[in-house]
Protein backbone atom coordinates (compact mmCIF):
# COMPACT_ATOMS: atom_id res chain seq x y z
CA UNK A 1 0.00 0.00 0.00
CA UNK A 2 1.37 3.21 -1.19
CA UNK A 3 1.51 6.53 0.70
CA UNK A 4 2.34 10.19 0.07
CA UNK A 5 4.62 11.27 2.62
CA UNK A 6 3.61 15.09 3.56
CA UNK A 7 7.19 16.59 4.42
CA UNK A 8 9.19 13.75 2.89
CA UNK A 9 7.93 14.49 -0.64
CA UNK A 10 8.13 10.58 -1.68
CA UNK A 11 5.68 7.58 -1.72
CA UNK A 12 6.21 5.03 0.42
CA UNK A 13 5.11 1.34 1.06
CA UNK A 14 3.31 1.56 4.35
CA UNK A 15 4.02 -2.16 5.37
CA UNK A 16 7.69 -1.41 4.33
CA UNK A 17 7.65 1.00 7.18
CA UNK A 18 5.54 -0.64 9.59
CA UNK A 19 7.93 -3.47 9.49
CA UNK A 20 11.22 -1.91 10.03
CA UNK A 21 9.50 0.33 12.83
CA UNK A 22 8.47 -2.99 14.37
CA UNK A 23 12.08 -4.82 13.96
CA UNK A 24 13.94 -1.69 15.14
CA UNK A 25 10.82 -1.27 18.18
CA UNK A 26 12.11 -5.05 18.88
CA UNK A 27 15.84 -4.29 19.28
CA UNK A 28 14.90 -1.09 21.17
CA UNK A 29 12.69 -2.83 23.89
CA UNK A 30 15.10 -5.61 24.16
CA UNK A 31 18.29 -3.80 24.69
CA UNK A 32 16.81 -0.41 26.48
CA UNK A 33 18.40 1.49 23.75
CA UNK A 34 16.62 3.94 21.12
CA UNK A 35 17.56 2.18 18.05
CA UNK A 36 18.28 5.50 16.17
CA UNK A 37 21.36 4.34 15.14
CA UNK A 38 19.98 1.73 13.29
CA UNK A 39 16.46 3.59 11.88
CA UNK A 40 18.11 6.59 10.39
CA UNK A 41 20.50 4.27 8.18
CA UNK A 42 17.59 2.58 7.01
CA UNK A 43 15.18 5.31 6.33
CA UNK A 44 18.24 7.18 3.97
CA UNK A 45 18.44 3.60 2.02
CA UNK A 46 14.39 3.49 1.24
CA UNK A 47 15.39 7.04 -0.34
CA UNK A 48 14.25 9.41 2.73
CA UNK A 49 16.56 12.71 2.88
CA UNK A 50 18.81 12.37 6.02
CA UNK A 51 17.62 15.21 7.33
CA UNK A 52 14.15 14.62 7.59
CA UNK A 53 14.85 10.66 8.46
CA UNK A 54 16.74 11.93 11.78
CA UNK A 55 13.95 14.52 12.39
CA UNK A 56 10.93 11.95 11.85
CA UNK A 57 13.35 9.43 13.68
CA UNK A 58 12.92 11.32 17.12
CA UNK A 59 9.47 11.13 17.75
CA UNK A 60 9.74 7.65 16.71
CA UNK A 61 11.97 7.00 19.47
CA UNK A 62 10.34 8.79 21.28
CA UNK A 63 7.21 6.60 21.55
CA UNK A 64 9.03 3.59 21.60
CA UNK A 65 11.26 4.57 24.77
CA UNK A 66 7.76 5.90 26.55
CA UNK A 67 6.27 2.49 25.86
CA UNK A 68 9.25 0.16 27.07
CA UNK A 69 9.32 3.20 30.22
CA UNK A 70 5.56 2.22 31.21
CA UNK A 71 6.19 -1.14 30.98
CA UNK A 72 9.85 -0.98 32.85
CA UNK A 73 7.73 1.31 35.60
CA UNK A 74 5.43 -1.74 36.18
CA UNK A 75 8.24 -4.02 37.34
CA UNK A 76 9.67 -1.37 39.37
CA UNK A 77 12.85 -1.15 37.07
CA UNK A 78 12.77 2.26 36.54
CA UNK A 79 15.38 4.56 39.43
CA UNK A 80 13.51 7.99 39.28
CA UNK A 81 16.41 9.48 41.25
CA UNK A 82 18.91 8.68 39.25
CA UNK A 83 17.04 9.62 35.75
CA UNK A 84 16.88 12.91 37.46
CA UNK A 85 20.72 13.04 38.33
CA UNK A 86 21.52 11.75 34.55
CA UNK A 87 19.13 14.51 32.93
CA UNK A 88 19.95 17.05 35.06
CA UNK A 89 23.33 16.42 33.22
CA UNK A 90 22.09 15.46 29.89
CA UNK A 91 20.33 19.20 29.26
CA UNK A 92 23.32 20.94 29.44
CA UNK A 93 25.17 18.09 27.23
CA UNK A 94 22.51 19.08 24.42
CA UNK A 95 22.98 22.19 24.74
CA UNK A 96 26.70 22.02 23.90
CA UNK A 97 25.71 19.28 21.40
CA UNK A 98 24.06 21.43 19.70
CA UNK A 99 26.26 24.49 19.71
CA UNK A 100 28.99 22.10 18.70
CA UNK A 101 26.58 21.02 15.79
CA UNK A 102 26.31 24.33 14.30
CA UNK A 103 30.28 25.41 14.58
CA UNK A 104 31.08 22.01 12.56
CA UNK A 105 28.92 22.97 10.31
CA UNK A 106 30.22 25.85 9.69
CA UNK A 107 33.67 24.02 8.66
CA UNK A 108 31.86 21.87 6.31
CA UNK A 109 32.73 18.44 7.08
CA UNK A 110 29.62 17.40 9.65
CA UNK A 111 29.13 14.62 7.19
CA UNK A 112 32.64 13.26 7.86
CA UNK A 113 32.46 13.84 11.33
CA UNK A 114 29.25 11.90 11.97
CA UNK A 115 30.53 9.04 9.91
CA UNK A 116 33.84 8.87 11.46
CA UNK A 117 31.92 9.12 15.13
CA UNK A 118 29.67 6.65 13.91
CA UNK A 119 32.31 4.50 13.42
CA UNK A 120 34.60 5.05 16.10
CA UNK A 121 31.78 5.24 18.97
CA UNK A 122 30.31 2.04 17.64
CA UNK A 123 32.86 -0.28 16.48
CA UNK A 124 34.55 0.78 20.98
CA UNK A 125 31.24 0.14 22.62
CA UNK A 126 29.94 -2.82 20.37
CA UNK A 127 33.89 -4.58 20.22
CA UNK A 128 33.98 -4.04 24.12
CA UNK A 129 30.27 -5.12 24.81
CA UNK A 130 30.68 -8.68 22.74
CA UNK A 131 33.86 -8.88 24.66
CA UNK A 132 32.60 -8.80 28.04
CA UNK A 133 29.93 -10.75 26.80
CA UNK A 134 31.92 -13.45 25.86
CA UNK A 135 34.02 -13.51 28.74
CA UNK A 136 30.78 -13.56 30.89
CA UNK A 137 29.66 -16.77 29.09
CA UNK A 138 32.99 -18.17 29.23
CA UNK A 139 33.33 -17.58 32.92
CA UNK A 140 29.79 -19.36 33.63
CA UNK A 141 30.79 -21.75 31.19
CA UNK A 142 33.76 -23.13 33.27
CA UNK A 143 31.58 -22.80 36.28
CA UNK A 144 32.92 -19.83 37.96
CA UNK A 145 30.48 -17.64 40.06
CA UNK A 146 31.41 -14.11 38.56
CA UNK A 147 28.14 -12.57 38.59
CA UNK A 148 29.25 -11.25 42.66
CA UNK A 149 32.37 -10.24 41.49
CA UNK A 150 32.50 -6.53 40.87
CA UNK A 151 36.03 -5.89 39.60
CA UNK A 152 37.44 -2.11 39.86
CA UNK A 153 34.25 -1.68 41.92
CA UNK A 154 35.56 0.88 44.80
CA UNK A 155 37.91 2.32 42.00
CA UNK A 156 38.46 6.48 42.01
CA UNK A 157 34.57 6.81 41.10
CA UNK A 158 33.16 5.55 44.09
CA UNK A 159 35.67 8.32 45.88
CA UNK A 160 34.21 10.85 45.23
CA UNK A 161 32.21 13.40 47.26
CA UNK A 162 28.37 14.56 47.15
CA UNK A 163 27.27 10.88 47.40
CA UNK A 164 23.57 9.70 47.27
CA UNK A 165 21.73 6.79 48.18
CA UNK A 166 19.69 5.81 45.17
CA UNK A 167 17.05 3.60 46.73
CA UNK A 168 15.84 1.57 43.57
CA UNK A 169 19.17 0.49 42.17
CA UNK A 170 20.88 0.20 45.77
CA UNK A 171 23.81 2.17 45.01
CA UNK A 172 25.71 4.89 47.22
CA UNK A 173 27.20 6.74 44.48
CA UNK A 174 28.87 10.38 44.09
CA UNK A 175 26.34 12.52 41.85
CA UNK A 176 29.40 14.07 39.98
CA UNK A 177 29.85 10.99 37.36
CA UNK A 178 26.09 10.33 36.84
CA UNK A 179 26.15 14.31 35.93
CA UNK A 180 28.81 13.82 33.81
CA UNK A 181 27.53 10.89 31.82
CA UNK A 182 24.32 12.94 31.48
CA UNK A 183 26.31 15.77 30.04
CA UNK A 184 28.73 13.10 27.33
CA UNK A 185 25.46 11.75 26.47
CA UNK A 186 23.28 14.88 25.59
CA UNK A 187 26.69 15.73 23.84
CA UNK A 188 26.97 12.78 21.54
CA UNK A 189 23.14 12.50 21.10
CA UNK A 190 22.94 16.18 19.90
CA UNK A 191 25.98 15.56 17.52
CA UNK A 192 25.32 12.40 16.53
CA UNK A 193 21.49 12.69 15.92
CA UNK A 194 21.01 9.46 18.20
CA UNK A 195 19.56 9.01 21.87
CA UNK A 196 22.48 7.62 23.12
CA UNK A 197 21.13 4.52 25.30
CA UNK A 198 23.14 2.29 23.44
CA UNK A 199 25.89 4.15 24.91
CA UNK A 200 24.49 5.22 28.27
CA UNK A 201 23.53 1.26 29.12
CA UNK A 202 27.45 0.10 29.20
CA UNK A 203 28.43 2.93 30.98
CA UNK A 204 25.75 2.71 33.54
CA UNK A 205 26.78 -1.19 34.04
CA UNK A 206 30.58 -0.88 33.78
CA UNK A 207 31.30 2.52 34.94
CA UNK A 208 28.75 3.32 37.33
CA UNK A 209 28.16 -0.54 38.47
CA UNK A 210 24.10 0.15 38.62
CA UNK A 211 22.48 -3.09 38.59
CA UNK A 212 21.59 -4.54 35.18
CA UNK A 213 17.89 -4.81 36.69
CA UNK A 214 17.70 -0.74 36.76
CA UNK A 215 19.69 0.11 33.78
CA UNK A 216 17.66 -0.33 30.92
CA UNK A 217 14.47 0.96 32.45
CA UNK A 218 16.61 3.79 33.55
CA UNK A 219 18.04 4.85 30.71
CA UNK A 220 14.51 4.85 28.67
CA UNK A 221 13.71 7.92 30.32
CA UNK A 222 16.84 9.37 29.53
CA UNK A 223 16.05 8.44 26.05
CA UNK A 224 12.58 9.63 26.18
CA UNK A 225 13.26 13.32 27.69
CA UNK A 226 16.39 13.78 25.25
CA UNK A 227 14.38 12.78 22.37
CA UNK A 228 10.73 14.45 23.36
CA UNK A 229 13.27 17.58 23.22
CA UNK A 230 15.01 16.74 20.03
CA UNK A 231 11.24 16.81 18.25
CA UNK A 232 10.91 19.94 19.50
CA UNK A 233 13.70 21.47 18.44
CA UNK A 234 13.87 19.82 14.98
CA UNK A 235 10.33 20.59 14.81
CA UNK A 236 10.94 24.42 15.42
CA UNK A 237 13.87 25.18 13.98
CA UNK A 238 13.98 22.68 10.36
CA UNK A 239 9.92 22.37 10.18
CA UNK A 240 11.39 18.91 9.13
CA UNK A 241 9.61 16.08 11.33
CA UNK A 242 7.38 14.26 9.15
CA UNK A 243 4.05 13.62 11.43
CA UNK A 244 2.77 10.54 9.26
CA UNK A 245 6.26 9.11 8.44
CA UNK A 246 6.53 9.11 12.25
CA UNK A 247 3.25 7.75 13.36
CA UNK A 248 3.72 4.80 10.87
CA UNK A 249 7.61 4.29 12.28
CA UNK A 250 5.63 4.51 15.76
CA UNK A 251 2.68 2.05 15.68
CA UNK A 252 5.68 0.05 14.52
CA UNK A 253 7.81 0.80 16.77
CA UNK A 254 5.54 0.39 20.22
CA UNK A 255 4.54 -3.01 19.15
CA UNK A 256 8.24 -4.56 18.14
CA UNK A 257 9.02 -2.88 21.79
CA UNK A 258 6.66 -4.90 23.47
CA UNK A 259 7.70 -7.82 22.65
CA UNK A 260 11.16 -7.04 22.48
CA UNK A 261 11.21 -5.94 26.04
CA UNK A 262 9.54 -9.49 27.12
CA UNK A 263 12.11 -10.82 25.06
CA UNK A 264 14.93 -8.95 26.71
CA UNK A 265 13.90 -10.51 30.55
CA UNK A 266 13.99 -14.18 29.28
CA UNK A 267 17.42 -13.74 27.96
CA UNK A 268 20.43 -13.53 30.70
CA UNK A 269 22.62 -10.86 30.97
CA UNK A 270 25.42 -11.72 29.54
CA UNK A 271 24.13 -12.98 26.38
CA UNK A 272 21.54 -9.64 25.88
CA UNK A 273 25.60 -7.68 26.41
CA UNK A 274 26.67 -10.21 23.97
CA UNK A 275 23.80 -9.18 21.10
CA UNK A 276 23.78 -6.05 21.40
CA UNK A 277 27.48 -5.21 21.30
CA UNK A 278 27.66 -8.11 18.22
CA UNK A 279 24.86 -6.08 16.58
CA UNK A 280 26.43 -2.36 17.29
CA UNK A 281 29.77 -3.90 16.15
CA UNK A 282 28.21 -4.53 12.55
CA UNK A 283 26.76 -1.19 11.76
CA UNK A 284 30.05 0.32 13.44
CA UNK A 285 32.26 -1.88 10.58
CA UNK A 286 28.98 -1.15 7.90
CA UNK A 287 30.21 2.39 8.38
CA UNK A 288 33.76 1.64 8.48
CA UNK A 289 33.67 -0.43 5.08
CA UNK A 290 31.68 2.58 3.56
CA UNK A 291 33.97 5.08 4.26
CA UNK A 292 37.37 2.06 3.29
CA UNK A 293 35.96 1.21 0.02
CA UNK A 294 35.58 3.38 -3.40
CA UNK A 295 31.76 4.11 -3.71
CA UNK A 296 29.67 3.12 -6.62
CA UNK A 297 29.43 7.00 -7.56
CA UNK A 298 31.82 9.17 -6.19
CA UNK A 299 29.52 12.30 -6.59
CA UNK A 300 25.93 13.01 -4.64
CA UNK A 301 24.10 15.68 -4.96
CA UNK A 302 22.14 17.41 -1.52
CA UNK A 303 19.17 19.68 -2.31
CA UNK A 304 20.25 22.85 -0.26
CA UNK A 305 17.00 24.45 -0.33
CA UNK A 306 16.49 28.25 -1.57
CA UNK A 307 15.59 28.89 -4.97
CA UNK A 308 11.69 29.71 -5.68
CA UNK B 1 -14.59 23.16 -17.08
CA UNK B 2 -11.54 21.67 -18.35
CA UNK B 3 -12.89 22.67 -21.87
CA UNK B 4 -13.41 26.80 -20.31
CA UNK B 5 -10.01 26.16 -19.30
CA UNK B 6 -7.85 25.33 -22.11
CA UNK B 7 -10.12 27.75 -24.00
CA UNK B 8 -8.36 30.44 -22.05
CA UNK B 9 -5.14 28.85 -22.50
CA UNK B 10 -5.85 29.30 -26.04
CA UNK B 11 -6.88 32.88 -26.12
CA UNK B 12 -3.23 33.73 -23.97
CA UNK B 13 -1.73 31.32 -25.72
CA UNK B 14 -2.72 33.86 -29.08
CA UNK B 15 -2.16 36.82 -27.00
CA UNK B 16 1.72 35.48 -25.89
CA UNK B 17 1.92 34.47 -29.98
CA UNK B 18 0.94 37.93 -31.03
CA UNK B 19 2.55 40.08 -28.30
CA UNK B 20 5.96 38.30 -29.03
CA UNK B 21 6.15 38.60 -32.11
CA UNK B 22 9.82 39.52 -33.50
CA UNK B 23 10.72 40.14 -36.99
CA UNK B 24 8.84 38.95 -39.98
CA UNK B 25 9.73 35.35 -40.26
CA UNK B 26 7.02 34.45 -37.39
CA UNK B 27 4.35 33.85 -39.73
CA UNK B 28 3.36 30.72 -37.18
CA UNK B 29 1.58 30.59 -34.44
CA UNK B 30 1.92 27.59 -31.63
CA UNK B 31 -1.31 27.32 -29.54
CA UNK B 32 -0.70 24.53 -26.91
CA UNK B 33 -2.79 22.99 -24.10
CA UNK B 34 -1.77 20.42 -20.81
CA UNK B 35 -4.37 18.22 -20.16
CA UNK B 36 -4.30 19.03 -16.72
CA UNK B 37 -3.61 22.22 -15.17
CA UNK B 38 -3.02 21.67 -11.47
CA UNK B 39 -1.48 18.02 -10.38
CA UNK B 40 -3.15 17.11 -7.28
CA UNK B 41 -0.58 14.52 -5.00
CA UNK B 42 -3.19 12.89 -2.62
CA UNK B 43 -1.94 10.37 -0.20
CA UNK B 44 -2.10 7.37 -3.24
CA UNK B 45 0.00 9.62 -5.78
CA UNK B 46 2.76 7.71 -7.56
CA UNK B 47 3.43 9.56 -10.34
CA UNK B 48 1.78 10.79 -13.32
CA UNK B 49 1.46 11.10 -16.98
CA UNK B 50 0.44 14.78 -18.20
CA UNK B 51 -0.03 15.40 -22.26
CA UNK B 52 0.88 18.13 -24.09
CA UNK B 53 -0.98 18.78 -27.07
CA UNK B 54 -0.64 22.05 -29.36
CA UNK B 55 -1.22 23.12 -33.31
CA UNK B 56 0.73 24.89 -35.35
CA UNK B 57 -1.33 27.56 -36.87
CA UNK B 58 -0.07 28.98 -40.51
CA UNK B 59 -1.25 32.79 -41.68
CA UNK B 60 -0.74 34.26 -45.02
CA UNK B 61 2.92 35.46 -44.17
CA UNK B 62 3.84 31.48 -44.08
CA UNK B 63 6.20 30.43 -46.76
CA UNK B 64 4.28 27.92 -49.18
CA UNK B 65 7.80 26.33 -49.24
CA UNK B 66 7.74 25.45 -45.49
CA UNK B 67 6.29 21.97 -44.75
CA UNK B 68 7.67 20.55 -42.37
CA UNK B 69 8.68 21.37 -38.55
CA UNK B 70 10.56 20.46 -35.63
CA UNK B 71 9.60 20.82 -32.04
CA UNK B 72 11.27 21.12 -28.82
CA UNK B 73 9.53 21.38 -25.57
CA UNK B 74 11.21 21.99 -22.60
CA UNK B 75 9.63 21.61 -18.88
CA UNK B 76 11.20 22.87 -16.02
CA UNK B 77 9.90 22.71 -12.09
CA UNK B 78 10.54 24.81 -9.62
CA UNK B 79 14.04 26.27 -9.09
CA UNK B 80 16.04 25.31 -6.46
CA UNK B 81 20.12 25.52 -4.95
CA UNK B 82 21.64 22.33 -4.98
CA UNK B 83 25.39 21.06 -4.38
CA UNK B 84 26.82 18.32 -6.07
CA UNK B 85 30.13 16.95 -3.83
CA UNK B 86 33.00 14.16 -5.12
CA UNK B 87 34.69 12.58 -2.98
CA UNK B 88 37.62 11.69 -2.67
CA UNK B 89 40.54 9.49 -0.78
CA UNK B 90 42.24 11.07 1.56
CA UNK B 91 43.80 8.99 4.60
CA UNK B 92 42.24 5.79 3.59
CA UNK B 93 39.02 7.00 3.39
CA UNK B 94 36.17 8.37 1.21
CA UNK B 95 35.22 12.06 2.27
CA UNK B 96 33.67 14.57 0.45
CA UNK B 97 36.27 16.87 -0.60
CA UNK B 98 35.34 19.06 -3.63
CA UNK B 99 31.64 20.65 -4.23
CA UNK B 100 30.26 22.78 -6.79
CA UNK B 101 27.10 24.98 -5.72
CA UNK B 102 24.38 24.56 -8.56
CA UNK B 103 22.40 28.03 -8.49
CA UNK B 104 18.90 28.03 -8.69
CA UNK B 105 18.52 25.08 -11.20
CA UNK B 106 15.06 23.46 -12.30
CA UNK B 107 14.11 20.72 -9.43
CA UNK B 108 12.57 18.83 -12.47
CA UNK B 109 13.80 19.01 -16.14
CA UNK B 110 12.62 17.61 -19.38
CA UNK B 111 13.90 18.13 -23.19
CA UNK B 112 11.40 16.66 -25.30
CA UNK B 113 11.60 16.86 -29.51
CA UNK B 114 10.41 15.16 -32.60
CA UNK B 115 14.07 14.31 -33.70
CA UNK B 116 17.90 14.57 -32.86
CA UNK B 117 18.34 17.99 -31.79
CA UNK B 118 21.48 18.21 -34.34
CA UNK B 119 19.01 17.48 -36.73
CA UNK B 120 16.74 19.86 -35.71
CA UNK B 121 19.49 22.81 -35.89
CA UNK B 122 23.37 23.69 -35.76
CA UNK B 123 25.19 23.52 -32.43
CA UNK B 124 25.66 27.27 -32.18
CA UNK B 125 21.59 27.14 -32.33
CA UNK B 126 21.27 24.58 -29.73
CA UNK B 127 23.77 26.27 -27.71
CA UNK B 128 21.94 29.70 -27.67
CA UNK B 129 18.08 28.39 -27.65
CA UNK B 130 18.80 25.36 -24.34
CA UNK B 131 18.44 22.32 -26.61
CA UNK B 132 19.51 19.03 -24.93
CA UNK B 133 20.77 17.94 -21.65
CA UNK B 134 23.84 19.37 -22.50
CA UNK B 135 22.91 22.59 -23.74
CA UNK B 136 20.67 23.88 -20.74
CA UNK B 137 22.18 26.23 -18.46
CA UNK B 138 22.84 25.54 -14.86
CA UNK B 139 24.44 27.93 -13.15
CA UNK B 140 27.19 26.98 -10.78
CA UNK B 141 28.76 29.14 -8.32
CA UNK B 142 32.34 28.12 -8.69
CA UNK B 143 34.48 30.47 -6.00
CA UNK B 144 33.59 33.93 -6.49
CA UNK B 145 31.97 33.16 -9.88
CA UNK B 146 28.88 32.54 -11.60
CA UNK B 147 28.75 30.36 -14.66
CA UNK B 148 28.00 27.55 -16.23
CA UNK B 149 30.46 25.14 -17.57
CA UNK B 150 31.21 23.06 -20.65
CA UNK B 151 28.63 19.97 -20.58
CA UNK B 152 31.46 17.38 -20.34
CA UNK B 153 32.83 18.96 -16.79
CA UNK B 154 32.68 16.54 -14.66
CA UNK B 155 30.31 18.23 -11.62
CA UNK B 156 27.66 19.04 -13.87
CA UNK B 157 27.82 15.86 -15.95
CA UNK B 158 27.89 13.99 -13.08
CA UNK B 159 24.38 16.41 -11.72
CA UNK B 160 22.58 15.67 -14.90
CA UNK B 161 23.62 11.82 -14.20
CA UNK B 162 22.67 11.82 -10.75
CA UNK B 163 19.07 13.56 -11.65
CA UNK B 164 18.53 11.98 -14.54
CA UNK B 165 18.69 8.05 -12.72
CA UNK B 166 16.23 9.53 -10.01
CA UNK B 167 13.81 10.43 -13.42
CA UNK B 168 14.23 14.30 -12.54
CA UNK B 169 16.02 15.16 -15.34
CA UNK B 170 14.87 13.32 -18.83
CA UNK B 171 15.65 14.07 -22.22
CA UNK B 172 13.74 11.95 -25.28
CA UNK B 173 14.45 12.90 -28.93
CA UNK B 174 11.59 10.98 -30.00
CA UNK B 175 8.85 11.79 -28.01
CA UNK B 176 7.12 14.93 -29.50
CA UNK B 177 4.82 13.34 -32.17
CA UNK B 178 3.08 14.77 -35.19
CA UNK B 179 0.36 13.58 -35.86
CA UNK B 180 -0.35 15.75 -38.47
CA UNK B 181 2.01 18.12 -40.17
CA UNK B 182 0.85 20.58 -38.05
CA UNK B 183 -0.75 18.92 -35.20
CA UNK B 184 2.02 17.52 -32.18
CA UNK B 185 1.65 16.00 -29.11
CA UNK B 186 3.64 14.61 -26.66
CA UNK B 187 3.83 12.86 -22.96
CA UNK B 188 5.19 14.52 -20.11
CA UNK B 189 6.31 12.05 -17.23
CA UNK B 190 5.79 13.04 -13.22
CA UNK B 191 8.03 10.49 -10.89
CA UNK B 192 6.41 9.64 -7.81
CA UNK B 193 9.28 12.02 -6.16
CA UNK B 194 7.81 14.90 -7.49
CA UNK B 195 8.86 18.40 -6.59
CA UNK B 196 5.90 20.47 -5.72
CA UNK B 197 5.78 23.96 -7.35
CA UNK B 198 4.95 25.66 -10.94
CA UNK B 199 6.36 24.00 -14.00
CA UNK B 200 6.95 26.03 -16.63
CA UNK B 201 6.64 24.45 -20.30
CA UNK B 202 8.14 26.30 -23.20
CA UNK B 203 7.56 24.94 -26.79
CA UNK B 204 9.77 26.13 -29.15
CA UNK B 205 9.01 25.64 -33.09
CA UNK B 206 11.83 25.26 -36.06
CA UNK B 207 11.75 24.91 -39.43
CA UNK B 208 15.13 24.43 -41.33
CA UNK B 209 17.43 24.84 -38.81
CA UNK B 210 16.05 28.38 -37.45
CA UNK B 211 13.72 29.14 -34.85
CA UNK B 212 10.49 30.21 -36.22
CA UNK B 213 8.37 30.70 -32.64
CA UNK B 214 7.70 30.04 -29.62
CA UNK B 215 5.39 29.67 -26.38
CA UNK B 216 4.70 28.98 -23.08
CA UNK B 217 2.24 27.56 -20.96
CA UNK B 218 2.98 26.48 -17.04
CA UNK B 219 0.87 23.76 -14.99
CA UNK B 220 1.11 23.12 -11.02
CA UNK B 221 1.77 20.33 -8.57
CA UNK B 222 0.11 20.73 -5.52
CA UNK B 223 -0.36 18.55 -2.32
CA UNK B 224 -4.77 18.82 -1.50
CA UNK B 225 -6.21 17.80 1.73
CA UNK B 226 -4.19 16.31 4.53
CA UNK B 227 -0.82 16.30 2.93
CA UNK B 228 -1.67 20.00 2.41
CA UNK B 229 -2.17 20.45 5.89
CA UNK B 230 0.42 18.80 7.09
CA UNK B 231 2.85 20.47 4.90
CA UNK B 232 1.63 23.91 5.78
CA UNK B 233 1.32 23.76 9.60
CA UNK B 234 4.74 21.78 9.94
CA UNK B 235 6.30 25.31 8.09
CA UNK B 236 4.07 28.05 9.52
CA UNK B 237 3.47 26.85 13.46
CA UNK B 238 6.65 24.65 13.93
CA UNK B 239 6.34 24.88 17.59
CA UNK B 240 2.58 23.62 18.02
CA UNK B 241 3.16 20.84 15.38
CA UNK B 242 6.40 19.61 17.22
CA UNK B 243 4.19 19.42 20.53
CA UNK B 244 1.06 17.51 18.86
CA UNK B 245 3.85 15.27 17.32
CA UNK B 246 5.66 14.95 19.93
CA UNK B 247 2.04 14.55 22.39
CA UNK B 248 1.42 11.64 19.73
CA UNK B 249 4.55 9.62 20.24
CA UNK B 250 3.70 9.65 23.88
CA UNK B 251 0.06 8.39 23.40
CA UNK B 252 0.94 6.00 20.89
CA UNK B 253 3.63 4.62 23.21
CA UNK B 254 0.93 4.59 26.60
CA UNK B 255 -1.93 2.84 24.00
CA UNK B 256 0.61 0.37 23.10
CA UNK B 257 1.20 -0.24 26.69
CA UNK B 258 -2.21 -0.56 27.63
CA UNK B 259 -2.99 -2.85 24.89
CA UNK B 260 -0.08 -5.40 24.74
CA UNK B 261 -0.43 -5.28 28.90
CA UNK B 262 -0.72 -8.77 30.36
CA UNK B 263 -0.56 -8.36 34.26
Amino acid sequence: MQLFLPIADIPVNVFLILAMGAAVGFVSGMFGIGGGFLMTPLLIFIGITPAVAVASVASHIAASSFSGAIFYWRRRAIDPLLALVLLSGGVIGTALGVWTFTQLRALGQLDLMIALSYVVLLTAVGGLMFWEGLRAILRARRGIASSMRRPGSHGWIHGLPLKIRFKRSKIYLSVIPVVVVGVIIGFIGAVMGIGGGFILVPIMIYLLRVPTATVIGTSMVLTLVTMVFATMLHAVTNHLVDAVLALILMVGGVTGAQFGARAGQKIRGEHLRLLLGLLILAVGIRFAIELGIKPDDLFTIRDTGGGG
Amino acid sequence: MSARRSLTIMAVTLLLGASGTIGPARAERLIVSVSNQRVTVTPNYSGEELVLFGSVEKDAATPATRTAYDLVVTVSGPPADMVTRRKERKFGIWINTDYREFLKVPSYLALFSNRPFDAIASPDIQRRQQLGLNNVLLTQRVGPDYADVVPNDAFRSAFVRLRSERGLYREATSAVTFLTPTLFRTEIPLPAEVPIGRYDVEIKLFSDGALVTQTDTSFEIVKVGFEQFVATSARQNGFVYGLATAFMALMTGWVASIVFRKD
